[in-house]
């Protein structure tokens, strides 16, 4: 095995093994490194080289719990945490339901997720693609000539939980991507958007990929205008539907069912989507950014089926939110070093439907295509379910991508977009938060413009 | 927070490699925060992160390490790391003579977090259940967050500057569910300010209680939102993100620079009506995004951006001014040492205008009116920008009549500046805000008077 996982464990088991006999103790240790090269008008803008390390020590007596984190693995400064965590626990209220995760029995995936070659990637070669994109995205359309960014980061990280009530778990995962956000100048408008390209390995990136996807986004707005206000048919590229069923898997969360803040609580075995819908977490799929082999808890991760065929099949958990609904925990805890485990999913996709992406779209007689959307965090509330976003896209006219728009908003609820979906395309496509979108047609949506 | 020997010492490190420039950013924070969710307290936590962020800049390019390590070993390792990849060429030996510069604080602090009892911050949070709870049978969830945060800082630089800077910021939030036969409706309500405990003599956390209550209430009887293109009349404190997003991030000198921004070049022009003055101000006393200096060591002040409907100036970090020879405006800031500084607001906030408010509301036939907006978002290169409505009604005959469900207005930064008719002669700071760029968030504020916009498209569904 690599060589860190007897140190980075090592330090959480003496840490959980400091429990006292009427408590119980949790450490949650993680370090990682990352570089980032930013490449702006010929040369490196800026070069960041960084190592970060953590804990989070959680301190269960009396089913009150408490817990502190210092942003080092400093002896003193993780004591001090495993001190101000028993302290913090006295004022935690009792909960019968308050105990940390215990071996549940379920095997970790055997997964590979560390990319072993790109530790062995020079720097000076890492600032070389941030170059090169940047020649590549200003390069290929007269109308394209400079960025604000052109980039490359990686991050490699292992984390470790162990607690006193057994648990013991290690793992490792590492990624890079090329990011270009690139600038469509005509007449005096300018347009901006993002290409993207990710993998494990720097083999996995494309220069190409990204910079061509930068020019066609920020290209294809140019002359963008706002539409009238109209009810429309809503064509969804993959990245949008998959930004949409992460807001729908947060209303999916065990936390929200408990505590009353999620619409679909009470509806398991109902129909909650069209029945061409079905999604599932599974962070065991290697093809996932997101892909992980143990949750936040030191569980296992595992495959969770949330909707099939439209029925919801059931909501993801930590193992408080299971304890406490009389499941178990899905292996859904997420969290940071900086916090107790919440409950989320890792690698949220979308099962392929019917079509490539051009079956869908020519389908469509009058649409809208949408490519990005603004203002998820202060238009959509997950416990309403109320949905209402900027957009911008390309007009649908007789199956074929037609005019582009812009300073317009959709809105809905997601409730009632899920229910409504007509296709559900075959054109899987992994992002770089961990998910999986498709393209997804939605009729009869509110379109806000003149 | 660490010996100037060192610092020197780290500098020169960082300068061996032929840097023109060498900063050091060293952080301690400390932070507490508590919980209270579906009845009871769940938890208290408390972090420390305490580290240093080491950058070189030599010509256009910038190296950049931190380290959580602030032995002189660590630091010098660091160091390193940030002068090598600043490459140049041999620098060779650099001596740095530190002038300490007194920085004054906006305000003082009167009871720092470390200094209250962790049972008077946990008993605040049941104070504001029990009031949002009291507010109506409806009202079916509650969670209560109390957070504070003491984060000292030290910047020194090659150019000789040393200073530093006690940051105390203190927030308390409630957010309230109403379930009834429409289904669930939340409401938000919180406060901060850049000061310590002493936040709750002046403020009643039952009342902000009653305020997240009541809006999730009122919201429960709310009429969908119109779709459409309409008047919209923003309330005193309640719109001050629109400002935010509609210019404050066009105005920022690093996007100006690179030509993603709508405002570039247009200095001296007129770019609002004339009856708008936009400032951002870092040294406002307590305000949520108050400071004595930015994370690169410059003054906090006070900068006008448009006056009298004309742009007078960006704001500006020190890599965008030193590469305009021009002065700094106290807007470099950074999330973390973790983090490179960039050009952030501070308090932005538009002065008072001439008109009666009420009379605002009275001269639209129709529209809406917002009394108060959630986040949002801006696409600078188009200045397009979104932001959330979370309490909002129907004017009707120049009345405010029956409330609206929440969602996004839409609008386009110039053609809004350009074409808002009123301002009133009230004014109010919003509530305390997280503005995110890059990745990076910092605490902002952020605050207007009353103020018609005729025409904003809002996201609504009727």
């Amino acid at each position: 095995m690599a060589p860190e996982q007897p140190d980075l464990l090592a330090v959480a088991v003496r840490i959980a093994e400091m429990a006292g006999p009427a408590e119980q103790v949790e450490a949650y240790v993680a370090r990682g490194t990352s570089t980032s090269v930013k490449a702006y008008g010929g040369e490196v803008e800026s070069l960041t080289q960084a190592a970060s390390a953590g804990v989070g020590v959680r301190v269960i007596v009396d089913h009150r719990e408490g817990f502190a984190y210092a942003g080092t693995l400093d002896e003193s400064a993780v004591l001090e945490a495993l001190t101000e965590a028993r302290d913090n626990a006295q004022f935690g209220e009792p909960d019968e339901f308050n105990a940390l995760a215990e071996p549940d029995g379920t095997a970790a995936a055997n997964l590979d997720l560390w990319p072993a070659g790109l530790e062995h990637v020079p720097t000076a070669d890492k600032v070389a693609m941030a170059l090169e994109l940047e020649r590549a995205a200003t390069s290929r359309d007269e109308r394209v000539r400079s960025v604000r960014v052109a980039m490359f980061a990686d991050a490699r990280g292992e984390g470790a939980v162990a607690t006193s009530t057994g648990i013991r778990a290690w793992g490792r995962a590492g990624n890079c991507h090329l990011a270009v956000q690139a600038l469509a100048v005509r007449n005096g408008e300018t347009q901006i958007a993002a290409g993207l390209s990710v993998g494990r390995e720097v083999g996995d990136l494309s220069v190409d990929e990204a910079a061509d996807d930068a020019i066609l986004r920020a290209t294809r707005l140019l002359g963008a205008t706002k539409p009238a206000t109209q009810r429309i048919t809503l064509v969804l590229e993959p990245r949008m539907t998959a930004t949409i069923l992460g807001l729908v898997g947060g209303m999916l969360n065990g936390g929200a069912v408990l505590k009353g803040r999620s619409p679909f609580a009470g509806r398991v075995g109902e129909l909650i989507a069209s029945p061409l819908l079905t999604f599932v977490d599974d962070p065991t799929d290697p093809r996932s950014l997101g892909a992980e082999i143990h949750d936040g808890e030191g569980l296992a991760c595992r495959r969770n089926e949330l909707v099939v065929k439209g029925v919801l099949q059931g909501f993801l958990q930590n193992s408080y939110t299971g304890r406490r609904s009389g499941t178990a925990s899905t292996g859904s805890a997420q969290r940071g070093i900086s916090s107790t485990p919440g409950v989320g999913a890792g690698a949220l996709a979308v099962a392929p439907g019917v079509g490539t992406h051009d079956e869908v779209l020519g389908a469509i007689e009058h649409g809208l295509f949408v490519t990005s959307m603004a203002g998820l965090h202060s238009g959509v509330n997950p416990v309403s379910g109320d949905f209402s976003v900027g957009v911008e896209g390309l007009m649908v006219k007789g199956g074929e991508l037609a005019e582009p728009i812009r300073e317009a908003t959709i809105a809905s609820t997601l409730q009632r977009l899920l229910l409504d979906i007509s296709a559900v395309g075959a054109d899987l496509e992994w992002l770089p938060d961990g998910s999986g979108g498709v393209t997804l047609v939605v009729p009869d949506v509110a379109l806000s413009g003149t | 927070m660490i010996d100037h020997d060192i610092i020197r010492q780290t500098l020169s490190i960082a300068l061996r490699t032929g840097g023109d420039f060498a900063e050091i950013f060293v952080e301690d924070k400390a932070s507490s925060n508590a919980l209270f969710d579906d009845g009871k307290v769940e938890n208290l936590s408390s972090g420390r992160d305490r580290g240093a962020g080491i950058r070189v800049i030599v010509g256009e390019t910038t190296g950049f390490a931190h380290t959580a390590d602030l032995s002189a070993a660590g630091l010098a390792e660091a160091a390193g790391a940030a002068g090598a990849a600043a490459l140049s060429g041999g620098g060779g030996v650099q001596e740095i003579a530190l002038t300490r510069q007194h920085a004054p604080r906006p305000n003082e602090i009167e009871l720092l977090p470390e200094e209250v009892a962790k049972a008077h911050k946990v008993a605040l949070l049941r104070r504001a259940n029990d009031a949002a709870r009291g507010a109506g049978g409806s009202i079916t969830q509650v969670t209560a967050r109390y957070g504070d945060s003491r984060r000292r800082i030290l910047v020194a630089n090659s150019d000789g500057l040393l200073t530093e800077d006690d940051q105390v910021r203190t927030l308390f939030t409630v957010m309230a569910v109403a379930s009834g036969d429409t289904g669930m409706q939340t409401g938000y309500q919180s406060m901060g300010r850049t000061i310590g405990f002493e936040l709750f003599d002046r403020f009643d956390v039952e009342d902000l209680a009653r305020e997240a209550a009541e809006r999730a209430l009122l919201k429960l009887a709310a009429r969908p939102a119109p779709s459409g293109t309409m008047p919209v009349v923003m309330g005193p404190g309640g719109g001050g993100v629109l400002f935010h997003e509609a210019c404050g991030h066009g105005l920022e000198a690093d996007l100006v620079a690179k030509g993603a921004s709508v405002f570039a070049g247009r200095v001296g022009e007129r770019v609002a009506d004339p009856r708008i003055t936009l400032v951002d101000d870092g040294t406002m006393a307590e305000e949520w995004g108050a400071l004595a200096i930015d994370d690169e060591g410059s003054l906090g002040s006070r900068n006008v951006l448009i006056e009298d409907g004309i742009l007078t100036d960006y704001m500006w970090d020190l890599l965008r001014s030193r590469q305009e020879g021009r002065p700094r405006s106290g807007n470099g800031r950074r999330q973390s040492y973790k983090h490179l500084p960039m050009v952030r607001m501070t308090n932005t906030y538009v002065l008072a205008g001439p008109d009666d408010p009420a009379q605002i509301v009275a001269d639209t036939p129709s529209g809406v009116y917002v009394a108060h907006l959630g986040g949002g978002q801006v696409n600078t290169a188009t200045g397009d920008f979104v932001f959330g409505m979370t309490e909002a009604y129907l004017i009707e005959d120049g009345k405010i009549t029956e409330p609206i469900r929440e969602g996004n207005l839409i609008g386009n930064g110039p053609a809004v500046l350009s074409t808002i008719d009123a301002v009133g002669h009230d004014f109010a700071m919003g509530s305390p805000g997280m503005c995110g760029k890059d990745g990076q968030g910092v605490p902002v504020g952020d605050g207007i008077p009353t103020m018609r916009v005729p025409a904003l498209t809002i996201g609504g569904t009727a």
